[in-house]
């Protein structure tokens, strides 16, 4: 039986489940220093002087840093991105002569009690001439540092991306539609706030900074480059890691400062961030306003499409550099087919606080935009919101699809789908008639009800490449050490599976070390729904060449042909024989000539792109504005799947967040840009008791043609068309098509729009 | 008692810490000593009297899940309770905490204006007793001063007669409400022939609303009649607007939240 397809529990959650994870905040050292951050209280001034005078006089602080101090450590640099010119708006470890942002690092205290930092930190105070925040991205751009870099304005980059022709396309258009959308302030909040635990070896003047996540490998070299270290002269060590969502693990100022310090200030030296700091200092994200206009045939085929958009990159460019909007402007047309598209995305910066990419950046809310576009052109031609779709969804005698423009480096080609098909199964499962029968019925009898559904494709498995090590222990235990990340997505019982799928093997033999950089020098951690698609391949190449290396051995100890020798589950056979050893044996035989090992490497220079869609059911409480979520459906291809049980949650959280998006999350800040949710009682996630079932219907009808899995990504699409189908379904329950123009649908606009 | 005069400066009582931890956390509340009266069983009781419900104040909010009296008073606490934040915090949070904090939106505030309580207040120098009217002066401002504390409720009970309603909007379950009210109804003939109604999260406090009980005393037991005193009781509310909700946003929900348990209240008192 394949150990692929299978509901495998989750090999990670023993340790988890017996209060045996280790997250950065369990990590200690003995004599550690702890970091506590001062932060900017205002949004956008002149930062004239900080006196720490008083702080330094707390007991128990030993040292502490204002941007003068580390006047060696250069501006943390772009992890992603091929756009130049952006270079001027990367944020330093600590302010330099302007704040941008309430939650700006201004000082660093270390302390040999976190509380003594934390009063201390209190202490030290900022003599900054503010400066009137600008918090409109869609207003002109104005100064970036007025007095110190004058003319340098708050607009780092504007993207372009074309294919088609659009006069054309306009001079053929029935019909125009134009449209504003709007997708608010929200991002990805990971149970686990940051934290790092950096310890220096003088002896050999290594860093090793625990906690890491997501991308190990590039921090580390980044974190060398600016302490002048060879590469070698630090290290990164994962731990267990509460949630990613894109924004944990980025290079964030602090994760320097504590590697900084550990060195300089001899000690080891802990940071944990506090909830309030997270909500104003890890990466935001969304936030773009969207303006569209379409050429429309007769029939609501989308002749052209020409699209401006804002993203509010908030204070500063961060790691990612231009990638949301980029990813944005890319696969924003999703599964139709629009002949002619011209789209200028414009990254502008706001005294907010900076963004970066959160679960499916780009595409939840170019899916909310387009997806409204769908439902615009089907009210305006007068056909249903599944027929619009229809007539205008990719064909699969097109498929392989290049839609002729470039996301993060790569050719946007769809390499496989069906996407009417998937639509066909979507109807059959929900029994659309029947169900849209039954809420006709209900409105009929009074109630705001309605369904709503988006269309979307994600995209997946980013190159370039990934790279294993595999090596079968004289026990039979099977080690693969990868340079991808775990940010808690079940990685280890996935890669187990692929392996023990390749090698006819039980999975409780495979152990996955991963996220260490002092164990493998290369790897690309966990992001972009990549590792399945890229670890997972470059597993399966390994598992082969670990084969071929057991046939090679064995049949030099058994003294026989090459060609007299056969693998199956685990053992090297001598054909028409009864004459065997197993894959521990042969490791044990050979342990002096090296072992038995093998190492596989995948490359893609194409991203692959799985494609679902979300339908929502939802009932409007017209007394109290609420929209209640009765039934949620996500229908999802990812070519070939791993493990059912992951696949599904992945799913289901995602649904969740999203609706954290659509109805709840925001950003809010007043005029002078204070952030007002700073808490959790004021940044609304949803909970167990806001998010209805989630109903799944996973799909394996278009494997990857270009990786030797057939499989495509599946951490995003849960999330992708969360803000397109509740904002569908919220119109359909009010009988208000084009109601629903920005997100997050809260009662308070909803109040307003059914006024 | 000593205890809480000798710190009466720069002393904190801390009952559940639902609210305090929360704020010493944040380092908006910082008190040099804490004094815990989570050991004092003499404040963790409840009896009742023919006429009253006495409450200790460190009842916990959790008390309340089951009727704690027979007739309408134990049925209204208990119906009001899962509305309190969460199960955890119900299971720690004190009745009496909540009525000392004074939050806006607290539902124990708004069921003690609404009904009339009696405050008994101790200190070292002995107890004092304070009506409900003069007990909530005002957002997280009550009538306990430096010194004392609040040590019992008494909650006169509603006989046999009356239904009662309360009904709560926010954004999350658990959430502090945007806008709730509590509603106690004599029904007799189809007409109403006597009412309270209080509201919480739409003021500085919860307050008894005696303009919508006279509204209704005489008036027609109908979903009509309702929508009317809701709309009433919307104009007479000024709540503040936030993140959460706009001032216009929330007289429109005071009308929702009043129609809604005054139909609760009109059910339960016809049943």
């Amino acid at each position: 039986m394949s150990a692929i397809g299978r509901s495998i529990r989750r090999i990670e959650d023993r340790a988890l489940l017996t209060g045996n994870g280790r997250f950065a905040a369990d990590l200690n050292r003995e004599h550690q220093l702890h970091m506590r951050v001062v932060r900017s209280p205002v949004a956008f001034g002149r930062l004239v002087e900080v006196d720490a005078s008083d702080a330094a006089d707390v007991p128990g602080v030993e040292a502490i840093w204002t941007a003068a101090d580390i006047a060696e450590l250069p501006q943390i640099d772009f992890r992603m991105t091929k756009i130049t010119g952006m270079e001027p708006y990367r944020q330093w470890c600590l302010a330099k002569d302007y704040v941008r942002y309430v939650g700006e690092p201004v000082a660093v205290v270390f302390a040999n009690s976190p509380y003594a930092a934390e009063d201390a930190a209190e202490l030290v105070f900022c003599d900054i001439d503010e400066v009137d925040a600008h918090l409109e991205a869609t207003a002109e751009p104005v100064a970036f540092m007025p007095e110190t870099m004058p003319g340098l304005l708050t607009e780092p980059a504007v993207l372009h991306k074309s294919c088609g022709d659009l006069d054309a396309a306009f001079a053929e258009a029935a019909e125009v539609v134009e449209l504003e959308l709007k997708v608010g302030r929200h991002t990805g909040v990971p149970l686990e706030t940051r934290g790092a635990l950096a310890v220096h070896d003088a002896a050999t003047d290594t860093v090793t900074m625990y906690g890491a996540a997501k991308v190990p490998h590039y921090n580390r070299g980044a974190i060398a480059a600016m302490l002048g270290l060879a590469i070698d002269r630090v290290h990164l060590s994962e731990g267990h890691v509460g949630g990613g969502f894109g924004i944990r693990g980025e290079l964030y100022p602090e994760d320097v400062l504590t590697c900084h310090a550990a060195r300089r200030l001899g000690r080891p030296v802990k940071w944990i961030e506090d909830r309030k700091e997270h909500l104003m200092a890890a990466n935001h994200s969304r936030d773009q306003v969207y303006r569209m206009r379409a050429a429309i045939a007769p029939d609501g085929f989308l002749l052209g499409l020409d699209v401006t958009f804002i993203t509010d990159q908030g204070a500063y460019v961060r790691t990612h550099g231009a990638t949301v909007s980029d990813l944005s402007a890319a696969l924003l047309p999703g599964p139709y087919v629009i002949p002619a598209y011209r789209v200028a995305g414009h990254i502008r910066l706001t005294n907010k606080t900076p963004a970066g990419t959160y679960r499916a950046p780009g595409r939840y809310e170019s899916t909310f935009a387009r997806e409204r576009l769908m439902d615009a052109i089907a009210a305006r031609v007068g056909i249903d919101r599944l027929e619009v779709r229809r007539r205008n969804l990719i064909p699969e005698s097109r498929i392989p699809f290049d839609r002729g423009m470039d996301t993060l480096g790569t050719g946007v080609v769809y390499d496989s789908g069906r996407y009417h098909d998937l639509l066909a199964r979507l109807e059959a499962h929900v029994g659309w008639e029947e169900l849209a029968a039954s809420i006709a019925e209900r409105r009929a009898a009074g109630e705001m009800v309605g369904l709503g559904l988006g269309y979307f494709i994600e995209k997946s498995g980013l190159g370039p490449e990934d790279m294993v090590r595999m090596r079968v222990a004289p026990d039979g235990g099977i080690r693969i050490i990868t340079g991808a990340a775990s940010v808690g997505q079940g990685i280890e019982t996935a890669m187990a599976q692929i392996c023990a799928d390749s090698l006819g093997v039980d999975t409780a033999r495979i152990a996955i070390v991963h996220g260490q950089t002092s164990l493998i020098e290369k790897g690309m951690g966990a992001f972009a729904s990549r590792v399945t698609v890229m670890t997972g391949s470059a597993i399966k190449i390994a598992s082969e060449a670990l084969i071929e290396a057991a046939l090679d051995i064995g049949a030099k100890l058994f003294q026989v042909d090459r060609a007299s020798v056969a693998y199956k589950a685990g053992e090297v056979r001598v054909a028409s024989s009864d004459r065997a050893m197993s894959l521990a044996q042969l490791a044990s035989a050979w342990a002096e000539q090296g072992g038995l090992a093998a190492e596989g490497t995948f490359r893609s220079d194409h991203m692959t792109y799985p494609y679902g869609i979300h339908l929502a059911q939802v009932r409007i409480d017209p007394g109290t504005c609420d929209v209640l979520v009765e039934r949620y459906t996500v229908a999802y291809d990812i070519g070939r799947v791993i493990n059912p049980m992951l696949v599904e949650g992945q799913i289901v959280g995602a649904v969740a967040q999203g609706l954290g998006g659509a109805l709840y999350e925001n950003f809010e800040y007043d005029e002078a840009g204070q952030p007002l949710a700073t808490s959790f009682a004021d940044y609304l996630m949803p909970t167990a008791l806001e998010v209805p079932e989630v109903f799944t219907l996973v799909r394996e009808d278009a494997p990857s043609p270009i990786n030797p899995l057939g499989v495509k990504g599946a951490g995003e699409g849960g999330i992708t068309a969360v803000g397109a189908a509740i904002a569908s379904a919220v119109d359909d329950a009010a009988g208000r098509p084009g109601m629903v123009t920005r997100l997050p649908i809260t009662p308070d606009r909803l109040h307003a729009w059914l006024a | 008692m000593k205890l809480i005069k000798a710190n009466a400066a720069d002393g904190r009582v801390i009952a559940g810490g639902q609210s305090l931890v929360a704020a010493m956390n944040f380092r908006l509340a910082r008190p040099d000593v804490l004094i815990d009266l989570n050991g004092v069983k003499e404040l963790d009781f409840i009896e009742e009297t023919p006429g009253e419900l006495v409450i200790g104040a460190m009842t916990r909010h959790a008390a309340f899940h089951k009727p704690v009296c027979d007739g309408p008073l134990g049925r209204l606490l208990s119906k009001v309770v899962p509305n309190i934040a969460h199960y955890p915090i119900r299971n720690r949070g004190t009745f009496g905490g909540s009525l000392c904090h004074a939050d806006p939106a607290s539902e124990w505030c708004v069921v003690a204006a609404t009904l009339d309580a009696t405050m008994k207040i101790g200190s070292a120098e002995g107890d004092r007793e304070v009506p409900a009217a003069d007990f909530f002066r005002g957002s997280f401002t009550t009538a306990v001063e430096p010194g004392e504390i609040l040590v019992a409720i008494r909650l006169p009970k509603l006989d046999a007669g009356w239904g009662t309603g309360f009904y709560e909007y926010s954004r999350r379950k658990g959430d502090f409400a945007l806008a709730m009210a509590l509603t106690a109804l004599r029904v007799e003939g189809g007409a109403i022939s006597a009412a309270r109604v209080g509201l919480g999260g739409v003021a500085d406090h919860g307050k008894r609303m005696a303009d919508l009980e006279a509204a209704l005393v005489g008036k027609p037991a109908t979903a009509e009649t309702f929508a009317e005193v809701g709309k009433l009781a919307s104009t007479l509310v000024s709540p503040y607007g936030d993140i959460h909700g706009s001032a216009e946003y929330r007289r429109d929900l005071t009308a929702t939240v009043v129609a809604r348990a005054l139909a609760e209240a009109a059910d339960e008192a016809t049943a």
